[in-house]
């Protein structure tokens, strides 16, 4: 786990984005939710990938605290 | 109470997405079942709605949605700043007999196979009865009453019927009511196999002697119910005026209907009540029909008791012949279709009838469509019966204009 990069985590972010219907082409990191049209339900889908893929669990308060793509990475990252 | 008309109407079914495609090819004679069931395999979800539009909705609500667009399209009040009706005046009920059985199979299998973290997040609000009214009123901003109705195979009648009434009495100047099912699923396959509801041969020919239950369907249809006065006001068509509904239980048994047709005979005798009308006064009638040995002997009683002598001589015929049984969504899908044939003033046959019943002896509009008479240059007036598992009996009469 501890090989994990920010890119990688970053590029299951945004497959996971992209498989929820969200237009990723032209996304950065400084991209926000509202910009793409993620809502609460895209998050918990996300949020059930994350805990898959990594063991990381975040709960409904993390996701009021992540607005961009960025916000999202970095959360994941911090807990791997 | 205000007077009510069908401003709009849109179907998706095993004939073709459009109103207009189910009416014209039943008309003509054409049948959806394929190989014992009737898909709607010329339905495309992404055709109509974006991907992620299509991923938050179970095949039932995608069904619902592209009907509610033809409707809401023809009724001129697509969602927009120039709708003459304003949103909160706008409501949405959406009838199914089961609701999201895919997403509850697909993520049953999940859980065992792979537990309980495999089930998807938007497992419960794919699955939900009332998915498919929620995403209608959703796409177009429909900000009056909005719910679910379930009552079976009756679910899309009795949704334009609490339509009917949430107009009538003020509740909504427009409600955006059907019914909506996508059902074609191993579970339900087999529970109505079970059960001895569907037939064996995979063939729908309501009131024939060799009928041996009904073939499933899956579809949508969608009526703009609205306020006479809203519709006159904005310059809008009426398709149809609504008449007349009726709504009874047999209390009888949990599947079987009332061997006498005591239930469904009372909701007709209800819908021309409501409509102030008698049997003289009615032209066709579009039958619940469903194939199966029961309710078309039942129906058949039921009718005969309900409009007494004239019910021999008016033409009844069954759109699940030509569509099989869409549940939920038959009743709105035959209201549409009922729609239509008062319109053009025409009786579309009831497919496969070729072996009489000698029990069964109304006029079933066997082999080809034929042109019904109106007497004295009125408007054409027919009927549209909806009976459902558990008792349920929903009726609408309809006039056209």
């Amino acid at each position: 786990m501890s090989t994990v990069t920010a890119e990688q985590v970053e590029k299951v972010v945004r497959d996971a984005l992209e498989s929820f219907g969200a237009e990723t082409e032209g996304v950065t990191l400084e991209t926000t939710f509202e910009e793409l049209d993620v809502d609460s339900l895209d998050l918990a889908e996300l949020s059930q990938i994350v805990e898959e893929q990594y063991g990381v669990v975040l709960k409904g308060d993390d996701m009021k605290q992540i607005a961009s793509v960025g916000d999202a990475v970095s959360m994941i990252v911090e807990r791997i | 109470m205000r007077e009510v008309v069908v401003t709009g109407v849109g179907a998706v079914t095993p004939l073709g997405v459009g109103a207009r495609t189910l009416h014209e090819r039943w008309t003509a004679g054409a049948c959806g079942v394929r190989d014992g069931e009737a898909p709607c395999a010329d339905f495309d979800p992404l055709e109509h709605l974006s991907r992620k539009e299509a991923r938050r909705a179970d095949r039932f609500t995608q069904l619902a949605v592209v009907a509610s667009d033809e409707a809401l399209a023809e009724a001129g009040l697509a969602p927009g700043a120039g709708r003459p009706v304003e949103a909160t005046r706008i409501g949405c009920i959406v009838g199914t007999g089961i609701g999201g059985m895919q997403t509850l199979e697909t993520n049953h299998m999940a859980m065992f196979e792979s537990g309980p973290q495999a089930v998807s997040a938007l497992a419960v609000p794919l699955l939900m009865g009332n998915a498919g009214a929620a995403a209608v009123a959703l796409r177009h901003d429909l900000r009056g009453p909005c719910f679910g109705v379930v009552s079976a195979c009756a679910a899309g009648a009795h949704a334009i019927g609490a339509a009917i009434r949430a107009v009538q009495v003020g509740d909504a100047d427009v409600v955006v009511a059907g019914g909506t099912e996508a059902a074609l699923t191993g579970l339900a396959r087999a529970a109505f196999r079970t059960l001895g509801a569907t037939s064996e041969l995979g063939i729908s020919r309501p009131f024939d002697a060799r009928r041996d239950g009904f073939v499933m369907g899956e579809g949508a249809g969608v009526l703009v119910i609205e306020a006479a006065e809203s519709a006159q006001a904005r310059g809008a068509r009426a398709l149809a005026r609504v008449a007349g509904f009726g709504a009874t239980c047999d209390a009888f048994h949990l599947t079987a209907p009332d061997e006498d047709g005591d239930g469904a005979a009372r909701a007709i005798e209800a819908a021309l009540a409501d409509a102030g009308m008698t049997p003289d006064d009615i032209d066709y009638v579009n039958a619940h029909g469903t194939s199966t040995p029961l309710n078309d002997r039942s129906e058949t009683l039921a009718l005969k008791r309900a409009l007494g002598e004239r019910a021999a001589q008016i033409p009844t015929s069954s759109t699940k012949s030509a569509v099989g049984h869409l549940l939920g969504a038959a009743g709105a899908v035959e209201a549409i279709a009922l729609t239509l044939a008062l319109r053009d003033r025409i009786a579309p046959p009831t497919i496969g009838l070729e072996e009489p019943d000698p029990e069964l002896d109304l006029d079933y509009v066997p082999g080809s469509a034929r042109p019904f008479v109106v007497p004295d240059g009125r408007p054409p007036r027919g009927i549209s019966n909806s009976f459902g598992f558990g008792g349920h009996n929903a009726v609408l009469v309809l006039e056209g204009t």
